[in-house]
């Protein structure tokens, strides 16, 4: 079973997005290395002689093997160079901005830290049992759990219908994939501000309201009206069209990797295309790119931060407050760090828990 | 198989180089523009210090180029300014990241020192360059600025917040304005007519705008002199049930794409009331004429008294920068011995009361009309928390309102729970 923490994941999910974009990933560099080195040492194999050989020619051969051998050095050097100038920023990257930052959270959490960041005493395990004990952070977990419940196989019903729908299109089926995958270069916050603002605002002008309008409706106050809980709407649609474009595209790469013979011997064994096809052969193929879509999923579903900061804001931010948000008040406001580095790694564990759980069921990683 | 392993296919042609380049010098500006700072104030004298100094976006036209403009006359250091954007929280919460490393600013304003930053040893005492003129300054406007005595930011503007309200459609709809929270609730609905509606108090029903607002208003307080937490009492409760109440009066705007310290709800014909800030009055002049009055938020219950808040932002100086002394002798060359300065900041762009008397005094702007009657409330009705009261207790404070108002919660129940925690925060605070 593979251990898989959860900003490590975020990194995986940069990495499905430039696999799946520009098709350039670091199995990708290793693969080139392997492929450099193999064929530098086809092109330096020494030419087999057929006949006996004299001794000046067993001399003039030991030169040339010896003139192949730091060729060939030269050259692994060389790809390592290349190797390591894609993979050591990365690696570097990594440590820096978030195996230092966890450990060093990690260490927070058992400290004594107002508005400082060296711990100013132990406190053991206080911080935690406080915030164990906070009803506005367990309120703030439950709700993103019913929240990820919810959102997780949403999102993962629709980009699998829209991967299936684009990868069906017989023409302009590059430019329907770009459509659909824009949203994802656009920023959580600015797509929030034009939900908040623009699309869902609750005075009359708001786009929503205004269609309510021509159709002799009355407006809506869409974000701080608590019951119905509208709100659910604005966070979840801005949500999906942020998200869809991504997982989409990791659903048609694994289609496109689905080979044609298995539908070919299918339908020549008399089944229906359709479901029957869909049912028997393109689900079971996508199962890596469900699971991965799954695990992707859950994990940004407990790191919802953006669109909730920036949507819910003042007396609206209790009606959806993602765990996050609270404890960037509590880090980020009230500079009470050692407090917010224990939430932070309560919700670690979390997200760990639940990978876990799923690579369990799932078999993540497992071996085919 | 892939028969082409090199990583480039072509050799590194002109335009190439150049389409490579240019990415990388835009991906540079992008990030730099990411630290949401730019540069200015004045040309670098090398022999002088150089400090560097953050202020929060402020909306009104010319206020960026009126900062640059005192960084440029100071004479004795190299000043840059940093304008940094941001809404609600986010300007603070990057001058307290700021403050824990290496680079923080060396001079910034923020609206008010914490004790931690004081225990933590992150803020510089400013008594030495305040204490010949503290007389000079409402006691009240020191008072969140004061931590054991030591005074840790000099007062730059003081911010107060009132009710403005539109004449012409108060009139149409024939009644006076509000002088009750009562009345406040009737005449927000008797005001709503079609699309238009009665006030606008944000779009979180009031929470962000009027929590503390009316609890001083019931004739309650947070935080007591002698360090008791004292607001759950029924006065307060009642005054927040009566939020709930003006909220489901159907009196009141729910929504508007700006909050409420931005007038463009009022000034646009949305809401015939709104609550604002004082800083907001050029821009309703400009706007609606005459067209509109002040009052203050009107008193809660019997006990009640109309409040405001004593609010602003104030210029402090980190203890870990490299010019300490040097930043202070420019604080107190802005916002003490500068009275151009401080009446251009006041009152050449929004409107703010000048905290030092004396110069409050000169600024003819606020002399008469409805500028008057605000300076007025604030000297009356103006309240301030202690720093005792710190951003935790505010959250705690605000999820009691918003669980009052949007999720129906009983507001005794709720308020002495809240109590309960802003007590714990408050012993770590005093140990």
């Amino acid at each position: 079973m593979q251990w898989v923490f959860p900003i490590p994941m975020r990194m995986l999910r940069m990495h499905f997005m430039v696999h799946a974009t520009v098709g350039l990933d670091i199995r990708y560099v290793f693969k080139i290395r392997a492929n450099v080195q193999t064929y530098i040492l086809r092109k330096d194999e020494p030419m087999k002689s057929v006949g006996t050989t004299t001794p000046a020619e067993m001399l003039d051969l030991r030169e040339e093997n010896q003139k192949s051998v730091q060729r060939v050095r030269r050259q692994s050097l060389k790809t390592a160079l290349i190797f390591w100038s894609f993979v050591g920023p990365m690696i570097i990257g990594l440590t820096v901005f978030f195996y230092i930052p966890i450990l060093w959270s990690l260490i927070l959490s058992f400290a004594d830290a107002r508005a400082t960041l060296t711990p100013a005493g132990w406190v053991g395990l206080g911080n935690y049992r406080a915030m164990l004990g906070d009803p506005e952070f367990i309120r703030a977990l439950v709700t993103f759990t019913i929240f990820a419940a919810f959102i997780v196989p949403t999102t993962l019903l629709s980009a699998l219908g829209l991967a299936l729908l684009v990868n069906s299109v017989k023409f302009a089926q590059g430019f329907f994939r770009s459509v659909f995958f824009l949203p994802t270069a656009c920023s959580y916050v600015l797509a929030s501000i034009v939900w908040k603002m623009s699309i869902f605002n609750g005075s009359s002008f708001g786009l929503a309201n205004t269609v309510r309008h021509t159709v002799g409706l009355d407006p809506i106050s869409w974000i701080s009206s608590p019951n119905p809980p509208w709100y659910w709407l604005v966070l979840v649609t801005v949500r999906l069209w942020l998200q869809l474009g991504i997982y989409m595209i990791i659903f048609i790469a694994g289609l496109q990797e689905i080979p044609r013979e298995l539908y070919e011997a299918a339908l020549v064994d008399g089944a229906r295309r359709g479901w029957q096809t869909f049912r028997h052969i393109t689900f079971p193929m996508l199962r890596n790119a469900t699971i991965a879509v799954l695990l992707l999923n859950v994990i940004a579903a407990f790191q919802a931060f953006d669109e909730f900061f920036n949507i819910m804001s003042g007396g609206n931010q209790i009606l959806a407050r993602p765990p996050l948000v609270y404890l960037y008040n509590i880090a980020l406001s009230d500079q009470n760090y050692g407090y917010g580095s224990a939430g932070a790694i309560i919700l670690t564990v979390i997200i760990v828990i639940f990978t876990l759980i799923q690579g369990r069921f799932l078999g993540f990683g497992r071996s085919e | 198989m892939a028969q082409d392993q090199r990583l480039f296919t072509t050799p590194l042609s002109r335009r190439r180089f150049l389409q490579y380049t240019g990415s990388m010098t835009l991906g540079g500006t992008i990030l730099a523009a990411c630290a949401g700072t730019s540069g200015g104030g004045t040309t670098s004298n090398p022999s002088l210090p150089t400090l560097q100094q953050w202020y929060h976006q402020y909306g009104e036209t010319g206020t960026h180029e009126a900062v640059l403009r005192y960084a440029k006359q100071y004479s004795k250091a190299n000043v840059k300014v940093s304008w940094v954007p941001g809404t609600g929280n986010e300007y603070p919460n990057k001058v307290h990241a700021a403050l824990l490393g290496s680079n923080a600013p060396d001079v910034f304003e923020l609206q008010n020192p914490t004790v931690d930053q004081v225990k933590a040893g992150l803020i510089e005492p400013l008594d030495d360059i305040i204490a010949s003129v503290k007389s000079d300054f409402n006691p009240v406007a020191l008072k969140p600025l004061t931590i054991n005595g030591k005074v840790y930011a000099i007062k730059m503007i003081n911010d107060m917040g009132m009710i403005y309200y539109r004449k012409s459609l108060l009139q149409k709809a024939g009644v006076q304005p509000p002088t009750t929270m009562d009345e406040l609730i009737t005449v927000s609905k008797k005001l709503s007519k079609g699309s238009v509606k009665g006030l606008y108090i944000g779009p979180d029903g009031g929470v962000n705008a009027l929590s503390y607002i009316l609890g001083w208003a019931a004739g309650g307080d947070f935080i007591s002199d002698d360090n008791k937490i004292v607001f759950n009492n029924d006065n307060v409760a009642t005054a927040y049930e009566k939020l709930r109440e003006l909220n489901a009066s159907g009196g009141v705007l729910p929504d508007a794409p700006t909050f409420w310290w931005d007038p463009s709800a009022f000034t646009q014909g949305l809401s015939a009331m709104q609550w604002c800030g004082l800083w907001a009055m050029p821009g309703i002049t400009k706007a609606l004429g005459d067209d509109f009055g002040v009052i203050p938020f009107p008193a809660v219950g019997t006990q009640g008294k109309p409040a405001t808040f004593f609010g602003g932002w104030a210029e402090m100086v980190a203890a870990k920068g490299k010019n300490v002394a040097a930043a202070k002798e420019y604080v107190k060359y802005l916002w003490i011995d500068n009275s151009n300065i401080q009446i251009d900041w006041n009152v050449g762009y929004g409107f703010h009361v000048p905290p030092r008397l004396s110069i409050a005094a000169q600024a003819s702007k606020l002399k008469s009309g409805p500028a008057a009657q605000a300076v007025g409330y604030l000297n009356q009705y103006g309240h301030a928390t202690p720093p005792l009261w710190d951003a935790a207790m505010d959250t705690t404070l605000t999820d009691a309102v918003s669980n009052i108002l949007k999720n129906g919660a009983n507001p005794m129940t709720a308020l002495n729970r809240a109590a309960d925690k802003c007590n714990t925060e408050l012993q770590t605070l005093l140990s």
